[in-house]
């Protein structure tokens, strides 16, 4: 019994303790403070217009906790807000799954779908399916190629081996020899498109590593050895922005001088583009592929119009260095960029 | 653990004539002492919320798009079960689906050979698979964990490898032009519309499935077989049951299951991502777990696990009917699932003391 109120004791200092240090020491930066002062010039706010409460929704093929489809549903939910949609939202990153989480939209008929199509081969079926059943779709980030075809209204989005392309040039200007592409989801078609890419227009020797995306520390232990095993490699290339301070690690654990350039965005890239570990960035604005993609649906049901004249509309690539990275570092904070 | 006398024979669901041992207990006592009891109760529950919170829930095409999520869980649950019953896991069962695929699309492709060649060619990879996976476990007296766990990772690596040593790329080439795709298809990744709703073939092949499993379990001497060496295996090799055989069995039955999955994966999307499959091991577990499979053995049944799977199916789909934040659907698969263990460990306890 002596031994029970003892642990009662420790508990309660434990807490106390806790609570102390959590009072006194407030910070004078950062923080939720600082979040909340951000939140206050974002842009919130209500409906815009008086058309009726469509239902639109998304379905990607993004695992769970990814931070750019985190961007890109920030997007579709500011548009939603504006243009009065009941806004829904659904993923997974297996393709039978997300064909399914398709169907199951077109069951609640809905009133327009927003599909990726990451894994163009498993949708085609349930796209046109959705289209049978009188519900518009638009493609967002991947499938450009297939978006027409599956009788898609548009896709919004990079053409990924044009942002490749736009890497590869990039490397070559910085005059590097040895670059090394770094997938981390097997199996993505659109990442080998812009491996392959960037491999077309680097005049250097471009080699692949595959990671697994979803464990971090595997990921940096294989950047690691990949950098310790040849050290002529001089620049590595990450397919994403979490993949990128990773990147970063890896080279300093394995003494590598190493430039780690990245796609996509966020907030340690930005600021890692701001103090010199990172070369440059390749953004496709996720933020605009959500918001555009809903404020496009809207478009089409309210005055049946469509942007792109059959040509997918691009979002990107969009070159980011040092010089341009100090504006966008409150906006990646806020989740925007 | 199970009693350690002579194999636990489930009732016959007939009337129960077959064992004197249970003629004097009454419907409920024999309903109780059922395996499936805890999670029929379950996918009741499940179903009344969803037609609650979900409008759309209830329209016959969303019922059948619920029945095929969760025929594909549940065409892999069967066997999983059975394999479960007999006291052993299989990890590698999740990539297996993904492995029979690429072999089957992979093969008639490079061949330039009738589809039908590819899906035989797998058929007997796969069972290969199953057999390896039996032998290792038989031969080595390691645990199934430790052996399917090393499968499970070596077909993942071959998945990819393979496919991107013969294609090129990460996932398959498209055979829909070859012969035998048509007929294929039609076979493992067609569907029949009745009344005007689109049943997928799946859910026939799934329903099949049980039946068959539950024949095996409860009217033939194999099941008998499993029920005993999941129960005590050493007890069982004494009375003369032929464990390592029935084993490697199970291991067989698992994998033709993966390749009726795989077959279906191939001729309803036509290109396969070598990446896929994995994680889903998981779920075929769960599904048999919370339809009242013992993780020791000994206990269990193939409705259960086709009642699991459909409960899984119900509540991932029910989700996004109801217009929830998928955020939260993992928290809640596993808070099922304690539920539904918790459930059935308490209604054995229950019939075990009245019995």
């Amino acid at each position: 019994m002596a031994r029970v109120r003892r642990r009662g004791r420790v508990v309660g200092a434990v807490l106390a303790a806790v609570l102390g240090v959590s009072l006194a020491g407030c910070s004078s930066t950062g923080g939720k403070r600082a979040e909340e002062e951000r939140a206050a010039r974002t842009a919130g706010g209500k409906a815009a217009v008086h058309t009726p409460r469509w239902t639109f929704a998304m379905v990607t093929h993004s695992g769970d906790g990814d931070t750019f489809w985190d961007i890109v549903q920030n997007g579709a939910q500011q548009a939603a807000v504006k243009d009065n949609i009941n806004f829904v939202y659904a993923h997974d990153k297996e393709a039978q799954r997300q064909s399914q989480l398709v169907q199951s939209y077109i069951d609640q008929k809905v009133d327009g779908l927003i599909v990726s199509l990451a894994k163009p081969d498993a949708m085609k079926d349930v796209v046109l399916k959705a289209e049978k059943a009188g519900i518009p779709v638009i493609t967002v980030n991947s499938g450009a190629e297939e978006s027409k075809a599956f009788g898609a209204l548009t896709h919004i989005g990079q053409d990924e081996t044009v942002a490749g392309e736009a890497v590869g040039e990039e490397l070559t200007k910085r005059g590097k020899k040895k670059a090394l592409c770094v997938l981390h989801e097997q199996g993505n078609v659109g990442h080998e498109q812009r491996c392959d890419g960037a491999a077309k227009t680097f005049k250097g020797e471009m080699q692949k590593l595959y990671v697994d995306g979803t464990n971090m520390p595997d990921v940096q232990a294989s950047i690691e050895s990949k950098l310790q095993a040849d050290p002529d490699i001089d620049a590595v290339v990450t397919l994403g922005a979490p993949f990128a301070p990773t990147a970063v690690k890896a080279r300093e654990q394995a003494d590598s001088k190493a430039e780690i350039d990245t796609f996509d965005l966020n907030a340690q890239v930005a600021s890692g583009l701001e103090d010199g570990s990172l070369g440059f960035a390749v953004d496709q604005q996720p933020y605009l592929q959500g918001y555009q993609a809903v404020d496009l649906l809207w478009l089409y049901k309210y005055n049946a119009d469509m942007l792109g004249g059959g040509k997918p509309v691009l979002t990107g690539p969009q070159v980011i260095t040092k010089q341009n990275a100090a504006a966008l570092q409150e906006y990646t904070k806020r989740g925007t960029r | 653990m199970s009693t350690a006398d002579a194999p636990t024979r489930q009732p016959a669901p007939s009337g129960g004539a077959g064992d004197e041992r249970l003629v004097h207990r009454s419907l409920a006592r024999r309903l109780m002492s059922r395996p499936e009891l805890g999670s029929v109760v379950g996918a009741i529950a499940v179903f009344v919320l969803f037609s609650l919170v979900a409008e759309p829930f209830l329209r016959p095409a969303s019922l059948s798009t619920v029945l095929y999520a969760s025929s594909t869980i549940g065409i892999m649950a069967v066997p999983v079960a059975l394999l479960m019953i007999g006291g052993e896991f299989d990890l590698s069962a999740g990539v297996m689906v993904v492995s029979s695929a690429l072999i089957s699309s992979m093969f008639s492709y490079q061949m330039t050979a009738n589809t039908w060649v590819g899906v035989g060619v797998s058929l007997l990879v796969t069972l290969a698979i199953g057999v390896l996976n039996g032998v290792l476990l038989t031969r080595t007296k390691l645990p199934s964990f430790v052996i399917t766990l090393g499968t499970f990772f070596m077909l993942t690596g071959l998945n990819l490898g393979f496919t991107k040593l013969i294609s090129g790329t990460v996932s398959t080439k498209s055979i829909a032009d070859m012969e035998g795709f048509d007929s294929a298809r039609a076979v493992f990744a067609s569907h029949l519309t009745v009344g005007g709703v689109d049943i997928q073939i799946t859910i026939v092949w799934w329903l099949v499935l049980v039946a068959l499993a539950t024949w095996i379990l409860l009217r033939t001497r194999a099941g008998n077989w499993i029920f005993a060496v999941g129960g005590n295996a050493d007890a069982a090799r004494a009375v003369g049951v032929p464990v390592t055989r029935t084993r490697i069995g199970l291991y067989m039955g698992v994998a033709f299951a993966a390749w009726i999955s795989g077959q279906h994966l191939l001729f309803s999307y036509d290109a396969i991502q070598s990446g896929d499959g994995v994680g889903n091991e998981f779920l075929y577990i769960i599904a048999a777990a919370v339809g009242g499979c013992l993780m020791t053995g000994g206990f269990g049944s193939a409705i259960g696990a086709a009642v699991g799977a459909f409960i899984f199916g119900m509540a991932s789909k029910g989700i996004v009917y109801a217009q929830w934040n998928p955020d939260w659907y993992k928290f809640f698969l596993g808070a099922m699932l304690l539920l539904a263990t918790l459930l059935n460990a308490w209604v054995r306890k229950r019939a075990e003391d009245k019995s």
